[in-house]
């Protein structure tokens, strides 16, 4: 599968022999997992083992809620204090759950800044990163539709909220929406099938996973350097890269391990602290809560769709070109929308011939300032929508877009790059010095 | 680098938690020290079956608690009541049957009933639908750092009631408590800019404790700020039943996850030792 020079799995055994003849299963588990990987990639290469970790935790305890959830208006936030109270141990694996959103969401976000920093999604990995966004993607929908699930306050009006941007659509905005809610409001058809896609969408997102790590396993895996691995021969392919079983294995369980210490430690001790206290009061259609608030990984971009408001240029002038079609509404919708578009065509936009942002002086300043940004973003997303928050967030989107289209194309023409290493061996020995006995 | 934006967006995403009792709420809550704050807290189980007096004496008159199956006052980590007096408990709340098509006397199987009054409150999830009233914007901060939480409101709101200050009318609708931050505020207690100048506002409930509601088995006084503490305590447990096996399981998972890590960290240096050119040995 790798374009890697390594060694392949040979059949010893009749037995092997039979079965490879006939499925070569073995050996493609065996490729997979001992896919030469370049030996410098440091810490920030570990939250895709926490990603899957993520997947399957969700996905585990994501089957057994479901089979105590009754999905229906009047009975779904009984059933989930039922599940909270009757079911054993349902407190706890309900509670793993819902951090489980959250743990998931801080991984995919550490997973694509370290893709943003060293260049992960420059060619040629370009289809690994758009898979990569689709997985984003369809991770937002499940857990926007799961939070809608314990049919509380928040889910409710949170739903209200999400479907009425498709509303905003013209001409055809509010039939969309309808066939969203499957009625004229978010109710029991709503619930029923947001269930149904809760359930389902997960089993997309490991397809998609599989296709991603298909995608990287092809073009092996960047590296910090943003320097190719050697491929003439086998021996140069191995001082660049060690496999991937147990080198990166153990580090990476290390890595999830504590990772786990600190999400065990929230579970066990303060489940409810990422959550909104008004999920706790059941829906009411009749009763709107003060603030309607999604959940923390929806801020960054729930504040680029309040940011662009009638009174900003930008959107008068859509809405007069338009002839009033784009209005401040469907504005602010495709402003969202069109932020995770221009991080996924990041790889056409980057025009550095530079890789790793280790080497480009003035790439380094612009990358951090987005990761600021991103956390204002956060920020002043659940913030009010008043003065001065509201000037911040028009800032902080404007510099979002500005950082894709204008910033990462200039980059690459202006910008002096420092020396790379020559080959990741060097890297490596620079930071280990170097190896007594070659690795074997 | 990469970290520090890790903590970054860990403290920013705290920002979400509260909100709905945040902005302009300026309520007075009391920190309390409950004996189930913190990783080890443990429930008070005294302090429970007070609680529990309290609520079936005042509360229940109007309020339910129609998510608690009566049994779980006989668990363990609860108010645990011995199982013949759950049962004479359970037999003073009347239910309605539908195999029997008529009202007869609670069994443990059956939940405590719903409220009486329309416009009350369930109480069976108040602990934890009133955690977010912190700090400003509700930042989480003090629920982070001081452990305050529905509980520690629903003792302020107990105690909270006083008399109404003079810049209201006094035909103002409800009882002025200065821990309520959503009832109503007259105009006349506003500022120019349209701040408040006396905290909290005014709710429909009146009092409901004024020390010596109850009468205490255990002997401890029945005080105001000693009913409100065990009647908080005791809501806290009717919205976390669990919290005590939870944090056990919690722990028991930092422990063991602790002990994985240490022992991944040595292998990992130990099979890295040859390529990063040290001696295994």
């Amino acid at each position: 599968m790798s374009g890697i020079p390594h060694d392949h799995y040979e059949p010893k055994t009749n037995g092997e022999k039979w079965l490879h003849s006939r499925l070569p299963i073995v050996g493609l588990l065996y490729d997979t997992i001992m896919i030469p990987t370049p030996k410098n990639l440091n810490w920030m290469w570990i939250w895709g083992i926490v990603l899957t970790f993520c997947l399957a935790l969700q996905i585990v305890t994501g089957i057994v809620l479901a089979m105590h959830y009754t999905p229906q208006v009047d009975m779904a936030f009984a059933s989930i204090e039922h599940i909270m109270r009757n079911v054993n141990g349902g407190h706890f694996i309900r509670y793993l759950h819902m951090n489980g959103a959250s743990l998931f969401f801080v991984a995919v976000y550490l997973h694509i800044f370290r893709g943003l920093y060293y260049g992960s999604y420059k060619a040629p990995r370009e289809i690994t990163w758009i898979i990569g966004m689709l997985i984003y993607l369809a991770m937002m929908g499940t857990a926007f539709m799961g939070y809608v699930l314990p049919w509380g306050q928040m889910s409710f009006w949170g739903a209200t909220v999400i479907t009425g941007l498709f509303g905003a659509i013209p001409f055809i905005g509010e039939s969309i929406q309808t066939w969203l809610l499957g009625g004229p409001a978010v109710g029991n058809a709503t619930l029923n099938r947001f269930f149904s896609l809760h359930y389902l969408l997960p089993f997309v997102i490991a397809a998609l996973v599989a296709l991603h790590i298909w995608a990287f396993h092809t073009t092996g895996n960047n590296n910090p350097t943003g320097v190719d691995v050697r491929r003439s021969s086998k021996a140069e392919a191995d001082k660049d890269t060690v496999s991937f079983w147990p080198y990166f294995v153990i580090k990476d369980l290390f890595a999830l391990a504590v990772i786990l210490v600190v999400f065990f430690a929230i579970v066990g001790f303060m489940p409810n602290y990422l959550g909104h206290p008004d999920n706790y009061i059941e829906a009411n259609p009749l009763v709107t809560p003060a603030h309607i608030v999604p959940e923390w990984y929806f801020l960054p971009f729930y504040a680029i769709l309040r940011a662009f408001t009638a009174d900003v240029w930008v959107v008068m002038f859509a809405s007069w070109i338009t002839g009033g079609i784009v209005d401040a509404k469907f504005f602010g919708v495709l402003a969202m929308f069109g932020a995770i578009a221009v991080m996924a065509l990041a790889p056409w936009l980057d025009t550095s011939s530079v890789r790793s942002g280790r080497y480009r002086p003035m790439f380094k300043w612009w990358f951090w300032l987005l990761a600021i940004d991103f956390v204002v973003l956060m920020w002043v997303g659940a913030m009010p929508a008043e003065p001065p928050y509201s000037t911040i967030s028009l800032i902080a989107s404007a510099y979002w877009f500005a950082y894709f289209l204008v910033i990462l194309p200039l980059l690459g023409v202006i910008e002096k790059p420092e020396a790379q290493p020559a080959t990741i061996e060097d890297d490596f020995d620079a930071h280990y010095g170097k190896a007594e006995t070659p690795a074997e | 680098m990469f970290k520090k934006t890790g903590i970054a967006a860990l403290a920013a995403l705290t920002l979400s938690a509260g909100g709905a009792w945040a902005a302009g709420a300026e309520a007075h809550v009391e920190d309390i020290a409950f004996s189930f704050e913190g990783p080890f807290g443990k429930f008070d189980q005294n302090q429970l079956q007070r609680g529990l007096k309290v609520y079936t004496q005042v509360c229940s008159a109007c309020h339910g608690l129609q998510y608690v199956p009566l049994r779980t006052l006989g668990d363990e980590g609860g108010p645990h009541l011995p199982g013949d007096q759950v049962r004479a408990f359970a037999s003073q709340f009347e239910v309605f049957d539908k195999e029997l098509d008529d009202t007869r006397p609670a069994i443990p199987a059956d939940h405590f009933p719903g409220s009486a009054l329309e416009n009350a409150p369930d109480l069976s999830l108040m602990a934890k639908k009133r955690a977010g009233f912190h700090g400003p914007y509700g930042s989480g901060l003090s629920q982070l750092f001081n452990g305050m939480g529905g509980p520690e409101y629903i003792y302020s709101l107990m105690t909270g009631y006083h008399e109404a200050p003079e810049c209201a009318p006094e035909d103002f609708p409800g009882s002025y408590n200065a821990a309520f931050a959503a009832g109503g505020y007259p105009e006349s207690c506003k500022d120019d800019h349209g701040g408040h100048t006396v905290p909290g506002s005014w709710i429909s409930m009146g009092q409901p404790l004024w020390g010596d509601d109850v009468e205490f088995d255990d002997g401890t006084e029945a005080t105001l700020e000693q009913s409100a503490e065990d009647v908080a305590a005791f809501l806290m447990w009717t919205a976390e039943p669990k919290m005590m096996a939870r944090q056990h399981a919690g722990l028991v998972g930092v422990i063991f996850l602790t002990l994985l890590s240490v022992l991944l960290y040595l292998t990992n240096k130990r099979i890295w030792a040859p390529i990063k050119g040290k001696k295994t040995h």
